[in-house]
């Protein structure tokens, strides 16, 4: 009894608390998904901005930079170049970002912690205090990389897969020295995070699903949520670990990735390490991230797609097999980046079998996905839109996947652009697309206000025109053997003929970069402006439509809904409407019951009858807690 | 010229993206959008518009992509692989390039044609299909009976490509270091001394470990990478500060070079840099003259990656041969060093001098 009493404190606290408690050390899951998503907003500027002015560099080597010292200061030398080390600098902090602070924090810390409990049927996650830690670490470790932005030596600059020894040695580069050190400790922060974050998710999925709300009645959302947490529990501590031993070979002399090294002058006295065996540890998380950022973006738009074609998900159990298929083999495929590491050819080979299974789940996802559209009734909202253009990259670098997957192929395409078209189709930008279709569906969730649509698909319009042009030439590239993280292209004669291709590129670039704005725009003003969102703007079934427009601590005034239906009753033949939610009882909808759920129908009666009763006594008990 | 081609691309983007902003404005104006939770009409004018834009799309952007890769296609294709194992690459590649090409317009087809076919209709209903087995074991199946096929082709070419190198192959060092590469050939004997990085330093810039292994004396070091045609060549590829990565692109070969742990490729060249100019004049190549080999640093490796370049060349067998020969061994220049180092072991031929 005192524990409830506890907890209600906290409870009536919440809701009267001042500003600092409900919108800074907040509890509330819609909160501190709100911060996830402005904070996330924050980095992309950042990351996409970072990109532009490394384009600015292949595009046009030969402009002076000197507009960009305001921002850029001693990077940008007298004659008005970038600094060639800090170009490096800039292409790590962008993947570093981008990976990490905008598609994990951003993807799954926003829309897991905000729809994990509107769906499933939950006042609030598991522990509403380490989710705010979750917050508040991921806050920190932005904090720290952001420091390291401004310090003498620069930021780290090894590329985000941070390979020692260059990582290790501040001999080799400026950028390991303190760069490094805060590169290494803002990710310790942001893994503490993540798994803070996942521990939370995955309990309230397992634990605070709604009466009903069985597992093969979880919208698909969810169960993408829900697996991609498992996947990260499971590969963010081996990154740790990485991180970890590569601290101690930089500051306490160990040789774990260190051997036979002379740098600077001099003969290091380490021995017997090895520089793979930090690449295995860092693909096996690496690789698992690569669904971590994309799997959250299949679930929304896997929502946003049956919405509205108003038409079941084609296979939802297919989906789900493919999900935890794809979570599985993303565990074993690792090795797919290191073909020409010199690891043993036979251990290339299973890993090239291994890739190519893994193939397979996302074929079917993507059939699924096209089936879906097939006879709907399709309405295209800018969510939807970006859901479409979500599959389309999806198709488009998974494809080129199967080029990479093959080793023999990969000796020619590793670290050529052809990879960076690759994954940038395949998880930066399907994931970024992902993400935008999830903020344009639930903004009026989130808000309380609708977004505006023509802006919208003006948004969409130059993103997909702008991330095709940007990304697609880039294989050509790649076909032609220009290596990646190349500075310049100008300096080597086989390489250097693409000059108008690069200017192309940089130009899409720089108008996709500024068509982000009228999103940015739209999403502020949208908040305070826009047109107030009717309850269920899209006509969906699934249970955070049936709160307040404003939901309050708690989620839903009164009982929770139950749930009787999976998530996908649209267009259902002799229903009145073409949609029918999760907590509408089979026995209300006679008319339109298959053979089955007419037996659950009758079932439901017998049910309801007890869960009255059993609903009364709660009442009872919540309104004496109110009053104490 | 680039630059004002790049600019009219950039206007032609900008108007396009004003054009279709026009466009939703207009219909905006002509019918006004009622809340999508109105009754009479859930979507409006914009919804067909928007299902027109991705056959747009497909065409348009598409086209203009496939139509630009088709008629600069010598800028991007490298010539034919200067190696015997690099046809069989460029074949895989463009086996699944093929494979892949087919399944993208077939996707692409339903995925951007289904938007318009299926638009809102107000009195339409969407078909309620859940699932369809017997279409999900087909995807399922089809999918992985093609791609067993690939895996099983792609597997034979990387099983041979990484067999053991022949026994008459010729082995060659080549050591990556901040930034630039080091090629050390084995002299008389053919074999490559054995090394130590402790032994590293200025003078001596591949560790060459006069006392532990008397195959050093003859081996000499030189400022290309020069390949004999026809006969196969080992590389032995190390590094000795931070990683790198020996690319030759026109040979289809690329390799790791990690400190503490020798890696190899061995591989045969077929042609000249001469015959691959003779084949890209056929093909009317502009650049054809220019032609280069080059191998190339593809693992970032610090400030000057983007120039850690070496010069390549392919000899006939014979003159290659006279080169070999005639090339003075790196000891035989460096005699001073190696008696200051109180090497014990010099030869007396070398000692002398
Ligand atoms: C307008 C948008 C973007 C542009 C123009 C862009 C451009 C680029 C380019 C050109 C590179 C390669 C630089 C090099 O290797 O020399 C790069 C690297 C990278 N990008 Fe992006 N990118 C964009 C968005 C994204 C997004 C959304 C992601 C999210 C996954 C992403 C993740 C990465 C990663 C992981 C790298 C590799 C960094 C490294 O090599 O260490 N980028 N980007
Ligand atoms: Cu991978
Ligand atoms: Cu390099």
């Amino acid at each position: 009894m005192s524990d409830t009493t506890h907890h209600d404190d906290h409870h009536d606290h919440e809701h009267h608390g001042n500003f600092w408690t409900n919108y800074i050390f907040s509890t509330d899951h819609k909160v501190i998904a709100k911060q996830f998503l402005f904070t996330a907003i924050f980095w992309a500027m950042i990351g996409v901005g970072m990109s532009v002015i490394f384009r600015l560099q292949l595009g046009f080597p030969d402009a002076d930079l000197s507009f960009l010292k305001p921002i850029l200061g001693k990077w940008i030398d007298a004659t008005g170049k970038l600094d060639k080390e800090f170009y490096l600098a800039l292409v790590t902090m962008h993947g570093t970002i981008m990976v990490f602070f905008v598609l994990t924090a951003g993807l799954s810390g926003t829309f897991s912690n905000y729809l994990i409990p509107l769906q499933i049927g939950a006042v609030d996650m598991a522990s509403g205090f380490m989710n705010m830690l979750s917050y508040w670490f991921f806050a920190a470790a932005g904090v720290i990389m952001f420091y390291s932005l401004f310090i003498e030596t620069g930021p780290a600059s090894g590329g985000w897969v941070i390979y020692p020894p260059l990582s290790a040695l501040p001999q080799a580069m400026p950028g390991s020295g303190l760069g490094m050190t805060l590169w290494l400790s803002s990710m310790a922060l942001f893994i503490i995070s993540t798994l803070l974050g996942g521990i939370n998710y995955i309990s309230t999925v397992i634990n605070m699903r709604t009466r009903g709300m069985s597992f093969n009645r979880l919208p698909l959302t969810i169960w993408a949520f829900f697996i991609t947490a498992v996947i990260g529990l499971l590969s963010f501590p081996v990154l740790f670990s990485a991180a970890l031993l590569l601290i101690f070979d930089r500051s306490f002399g160990t040789s774990f990735f260190l051997s036979d090294i002379y740098i600077g002058g001099e003969a290091l006295p380490n021995q017997g390490g090895s520089a793979i065996l930090f690449q295995h540890l860092f693909w096996f998380l690496g690789h698992p991230e690569v669904y971590i950022v994309l799997l959250p973006a299949l679930g929304i738009s896997s929502e946003v797609i049956a919405t509205n074609s108003r038409k079941p998900i084609f296979g939802y159990h297919a989906m789900i097999l493919s999900i935890i298929g794809i979570a599985v083999l993303s565990f074993i495929v690792w090795a797919h980046h290191m073909f020409v590491t010199g690891m043993d050819p036979f251990l290339g080979t299973i890993f090239m079998f291994l890739t190519l299974i893994i193939a397979v789940p996302s074929a079917v996802k993507a059939f699924n996905y096209i089936t879906t559209l097939w006879k709907g009734n399709l309405v295209f909202t800018p969510a939807m839109l970006f859901s479409i253009g979500l599959i389309s990259l999806f198709i488009v670098g998974g494809l080129t996947g199967i080029h990479l997957a093959s080793a023999a192929i990969d000796i020619q395409l590793h670290d050529t652009y052809f990879v960076v078209a690759h994954f940038h189709l395949v998880m930066g930008s399907a994931s970024f697309f992902g993400m935008l279709a999830g903020i344009y569906h639930w903004f009026p969730k989130m808000f309380g206000r609708m977004m505006d649509a023509k802006m919208g698909y003006f948004h969409f319009w130059t993103t997909f025109i702008g991330v095709y042009a940007i990304f697609f030439p880039m294989h050509f590239i790649g076909v032609a053997g220009f290596p990646r993280r190349y500075y310049s292209h100008t300096a080597f004669e086989p390489f250097g003929l693409f000059t108008d291709l690069n200017m192309f590129i940089s130009t899409a670039a720089i108008l996709t970069f500024f068509a982000q704005f009228v999103f940015v725009f739209n999403f502020v003003y949208s908040m305070f402006k826009g047109r107030l969102a009717p309850a269920n703007p899209w006509k969906s079934n699934t249970l955070e439509w049936t709160t307040p427009r404003f939901p309050g601590h708690g989620n839903w005034v009164g009982a929770i809904p139950q749930v009787f239906r999976w998530p996908y009753d649209y267009s259902k033949p002799g229903a009145k409407d073409d949609f029918i939610p999760q907590h509408i009882p089979y026995s209300e909808t006679p008319e339109s019951n298959l053979p089955f759920e007419q037996k659950l129908a009758e079932f439901e009666k017998q049910e309801q009858q007890e869960g009255i009763r059993i609903q009364k006594e709660s009442q009872i008990t919540t309104d004496n807690n109110e009053n104490v | 010229m680039n630059g004002l081609l790049i600019a009219a691309v950039g206007v032609l983007f900008l108007v396009l993206m004003a054009l279709i902003y026009r466009v939703f404005m207009l219909v905006r104006v002509a019918k006004d959008t009622k809340e999508p939770n109105a009754k009479d009409s859930r979507v409006g004018m914009s919804n067909k518009v928007n299902s027109i834009l991705f056959i747009v799309f497909f065409f348009v952007l598409f086209a203009s992509i496939f139509a630009y890769g088709f008629s600069e296609k010598v800028k991007y294709i490298l010539p034919e692989s200067s190696s015997i194992h690099g046809i069989e690459i460029d074949f895989l590649f463009w086996l699944t390039t093929a494979v892949t090409f087919f399944v993208f317009i077939i996707t692409h087809i339903l995925l951007f044609f289904f938007p318009y076919v299926y638009r809102y209709k107000e009195h339409k209903r969407a078909t309620f299909i859940p699932h369809n087995n017997q279409l999900e074991i087909a995807w399922t199946i089809v999918p992985a009976i093609v791609l067993t096929a690939l895996v099983v082709t792609g597997w034979t070419v990387w099983s041979d490509i990484t067999d053991p190198a022949p026994e008459d192959a010729l082995h060659i060092e080549v050591m990556g270091h901040q930034f630039a590469w080091k090629v050390r050939y084995g002299g008389k004997d053919g074999k490559i001394g054995k090394f130590n990085y402790m032994k590293i330093d200025p003078t001596n810039q591949v560790g060459m470990d006069f006392e532990a292994d008397e195959s050093n004396y003859d081996d000499f070091m030189y400022n290309e990478l020069r390949l004999p045609k026809g006969r196969p060549v080992l590389l032995k590829i190390r590094s000795r500060d931070v990683l790198h990565s020996v690319f030759l692109p026109h040979f289809r070969v690329k390799m790791d070079a990690v400190p503490g742990m020798p890696t190899q490729f061995w591989f045969t060249p077929t042609k000249t840099a001469e015959d691959v100019k003779k084949e890209l004049r056929e093909i009317n190549d502009p650049n054809a003259e220019a032609f280069q080999y080059k191998l190339a640093c593809t693992e970032i490796c610090g400030g000057s990656h983007f120039a850690m370049f070496m010069n390549v060349s392919v000899l006939e067998a014979d003159e290659f041969q006279k080169w070999y020969d005639s090339e003075e061994a790196w000891a035989a220049k460096n005699v001073d060093y190696l008696k200051e180092k109180k090497i014990k072991n010099i030869p007396s031929n070398l000692a002398s001098n």
